[in-house]
């Protein structure tokens, strides 16, 4: 099982809605995964127990430093990016 | 069971297109306005999520051309809601993306956990392109709600 977690500012909204669509494209691509989200503050000790982070190219540089690989996604709702993304970020992660 | 309509957080009073806004403060603040009109938070609320963009920068620009302002579950939030301010010219959020912005959905919540339906069902209804197009281009707040609806029922 895959743990992927989407990373927002606040916990309640863009991550709520980055979480609905990572399921959906995980779906599509047949990965096994648990999408959980984490707002900024918490994010990076969440960080070390996820296999992979989206979040938005903000919040992935206030994010700095992390060793889980992090995925930028543009639009939140573009369920064709995501997956894209999460993807390329599998196959090159292994 | 949470609540999963949009148009039972979104009442009409919450929503507004043709808003004139001269900067993305302004925009925010148009949002913050119509959850204090709908009766879903003070005027703190609008102000802290305006202290949420210079925080954390204009993640909140989420689609191209929209942004879900919002800020944490707070005293000023007296119940959840939503509200929607279409502009009458687009504003720039400093987004490197998604720039410039047509469309600031408001987002008020109580907790972490009862508008995640409504939310969920805003994000599939937005995910067609064609019908984001017709709800940021929808000549008044009445087409607006209409859009919303015809999708509800289509997808309840």
């Amino acid at each position: 099982m895959m743990k992927i977690l989407a990373v927002c500012g606040m916990g309640i909204g863009t991550s709520v809605i980055l979480k609905m669509n990572a399921e959906k494209a995980a779906q599509q691509l047949g990965l096994d995964a648990d999408v959980e989200v984490a707002d900024i503050s918490s994010a990076r000790g969440a960080a070390t127990t996820a296999d992979l982070v989206l979040t938005s190219a903000e919040l992935a540089a206030e994010l700095g430093d992390i060793p889980t690989p992090v995925v930028v996604v543009n639009n939140f709702v573009d369920s064709d990016e995501i997956s894209a993304k999460l993807s390329a970020a599998v196959d090159s992660n292994g | 069971m949470p609540e999963r309509s949009l148009l039972a957080f979104l009442p009409e009073e919450a929503v507004r297109v043709g808003v004139s806004a001269e900067d993305w403060r302004g925009a925010v603040r148009a949002a913050g306005e119509r959850l204090v009109a709908s009766g879903a938070t003070t005027d703190a609320y609008t102000d802290e999520m305006i202290s949420t963009v210079e925080d954390l920068g204009p993640y909140i620009v989420i689609v191209p051309g929209l942004a879900l302002a919002h800020s944490r579950p707070a005293p000023s939030v007296l119940r959840t809601g939503l509200s929607w301010v279409g502009l009458s010219s687009p504003v720039e959020f400093g987004h490197a993306a998604n720039d410039p912005v047509r469309l600031v959905v408001g987002l008020a919540a109580t907790d972490h956990d009862g508008h995640t339906g409504a939310l969920s069902q805003l994000a599939r209804m937005l995910s067609d392109a064609k019908r984001l197009e017709a709800l940021m281009t929808a000549p008044d707040a009445g087409s607006v709600r209409q859009i919303i609806a015809d999708y509800e029922r289509a997808n309840p």
